[in-house]
């Protein structure tokens, strides 16, 4: 993948989070560019999915900066002093910012249809008839233009993370969140919502995923960074640290799960 | 071995079923009671069915249906609008909304329905005048409570009062039950608090705040019999016992009401079938769900017989 721009999309400056006492993320740093696919592993606990919850404030930052598009998370700062945005602000932030999630959150009452003309029509305040032709045009795209009358109970769990990967998009977000899309399925239909994934990033969508495919790392990813205990140990080009990881705790992670 | 062969449909097992003496005794022994019932029916004069037929339409009897459906109605109106409004409080992030909704339940299902109709009857001597000012400050306006709270007042307030605090528990259990993560996936898509509210979580926890309130409701037509405490003379329970201590004959008036609860709690199911279908979508009622799934899964089990077995499981179809 050819990164095209070099303007920083994303950037992640001493992030922490605590959870009580619990010190889950202990100064992350992290740079993500225009169009480009930042790939994010490492074991469970070692706070890469709590890390990509904070960029749309799914967790409250406990200490440090994201900045989105310029656009400072969560706060406004003035005269050095951050102030909380307002849940209405917040909601604003978020519209530019897709996520897919592990367990998919489908809206169970609603059809696949529905469900990804749901923000459009009731956030954005689209005309039903304009977001049910890009919804069916974004069914197309995942591959499900056939299944957009089906409740997410008549889908399998790949057609379910399909649709709410379309859901994301008909909000035009400038970046999206991948949260190991993939761990809750069946291994035959993870192929599918991979391919999706890779359309995507041709496309030159920024995203930044977690994840535990590897192979889509070195396949799609523009630079990969490996988490354990809360820090960043690692990051770079992915074929390089699957190839010839520098640390000790990356070569173990990365032989447990190659 | 003949049912495993290729190509041919499999050969049915013909197995001899388990017998159940004890379900043709025990059903036996009902049927009996039940005939014996019905014809006591028939037979016990007692029952004075003539009386029955000449009051089931009486005019004051049916005034008392109506007014102790409006009862019924009102009050689960007033009691809904209440319920959720005492359950999104009490999952406020402000603490004077959590503590303010936890005391309203605490007060109204702490007291007696009975009590408390009582209470709103005797408000007028409690407060004979409603006036609003500032506290200790000047009035701004005053009226006569009596003119205000009238018999209908009282009854509905205390019937919905009492009953907003259990239904703002199943409200609140309903609430609960959906996955944590609808809300984030709607927050995620940018959608406000009330949005996520009334399109997201409400109409997912209805599919379990329905049942239990329709059993609610059916309660509640029958709880309105307790309005002679206001004192509420217009419903049915009061209707019919008036007519009664007129006749000197209790039994068939009890019958005649009872009847006419029967019919109305018939027709409320009714209603709430089709609530419970409406807020099933997508989980228990997949009907109109646009075009059908898994044709190639039709499987023709034997070709004697005719039976087939549709697979109608997408998963199949997407492999």
């Amino acid at each position: 993948m050819t990164v095209t721009a070099e303007k920083p999309l994303v950037k992640i400056e001493g992030l922490h989070k605590f959870y009580g006492p619990h010190h889950v993320l202990r100064g992350i740093d992290m740079t993500v560019r225009q169009g480009e696919v930042s790939v994010v592993i490492g074991p469970s606990g070692s706070g890469k999915s709590t890390m990509l919850r904070c960029v749309n404030l799914l967790e409250s930052i406990s200490a440090g900066r994201i900045s989105v598009g310029g656009q400072l998370i969560g706060y406004r700062e003035v005269n050095g002093k951050l102030h909380d945005l307002k849940t209405k602000e917040i909601a604003a932030q978020r519209r530019e910012i897709g996520m897919v999630f592990q367990r998919f959150n489908l809206f169970p009452h609603k059809t696949a249809l529905q469900n990804v003309m749901e923000a459009p029509v009731h956030v954005k305040g689209q005309s039903k008839a304009a977001a049910q032709e890009r919804a069916l045009e974004l069914l197309d795209r995942v591959g499900l233009a056939d299944r957009s009358g089906h409740y997410p109970s008549q889908l399998s769990g790949g057609q379910q993370q399909r649709v709410a990967i379309a859901r994301a998009l008909a909000m035009d977000p400038e970046l999206m969140l991948f949260d190991e899309p993939t761990s809750a399925l069946d291994p035959e239909l993870v192929g599918d919502v991979l391919n999706v994934m890779k359309d995507l990033a041709k496309s030159g969508m920024t995203m930044i995923v977690v994840t535990h495919e590897i192979g889509f790392a070195r396949e799609v990813g523009d630079t990969l960074t490996f988490m354990d205990g809360g820090v960043v140990v690692e990051s770079g080009d992915p074929r390089e640290i699957i190839a010839n990881p520098q640390h000790a705790r990356t070569k173990e992670f990365l032989s447990r799960v190659l | 071995m003949e049912h495993h062969q290729h190509g041919d449909a499999p050969v049915l097992n013909k197995s001899v079923p388990v017998r159940h003496p004890g379900r043709w005794i025990s059903a036996f022994i009902i049927l009996a009671l039940v005939v014996l019932f019905l014809q006591s029916l028939f037979t016990n004069p007692n029952f004075r069915w003539d009386v029955v037929g000449t009051y089931i339409l009486d005019v004051k009897v049916v005034q008392g249906v109506g007014w102790t459906l409006l009862l019924t109605v009102t009050s689960m109106v007033l009691a809904i609008v209440l319920a959720i409004l005492l359950a999104f409080m009490r999952q406020s992030d402000n603490p004077v909304f959590r503590w303010s909704s936890w005391v309203w339940v605490w007060f109204f299902r702490g007291t007696p329905v009975y009590t408390q109709l009582v209470l709103w009857g005797l408000i007028s001597v409690l407060y004979p005048k409603i006036s609003a000012g500032v506290p200790f400050g000047p009035e701004l306006f005053s009226l006569d409570t009596s003119a205000v709270i009238t018999a209908t007042v009282a009854a509905i307030l205390g019937l919905g009062l009492n009953e907003s605090a259990y239904l703002a528990e199943i409200f609140r259990a309903g609430l609960k039950s959906v996955d944590r993560g609808q809300m984030e996936a709607a927050e995620a898509l940018g959608m406000g608090k009330t949005k996520i509210m009334w399109r997201i979580i409400l109409p997912q926890a209805m599919r379990v705040i329905v049942p239990p309130t329709g059993n609610e409701t059916i309660g509640m037509l029958k709880t309105t019999s307790l309005v002679l405490a206001v004192p509420f003379t217009l419903d049915l329970t009061f209707a019919t016992n008036a007519l009664a201590n007129r006749t000197y004959l209790p039994v068939p008036l009890l019958i005649v009401a009872a009847i006419w609860y029967l019919v109305i709690t018939s027709i409320l199911m009714v209603g709430q079938h089709y609530i419970e279908a409406y807020y099933g979508k997508g989980v228990d009622n997949l009907a109109p769900a646009g075009k059908p799934v898994a044709k190639s899964a039709r499987v023709a089990l034997s070709q004697d017989g005719g039976r087939s077995i549709e697979t109608d499981f997408p998963e199949e179809s997407a492999r």
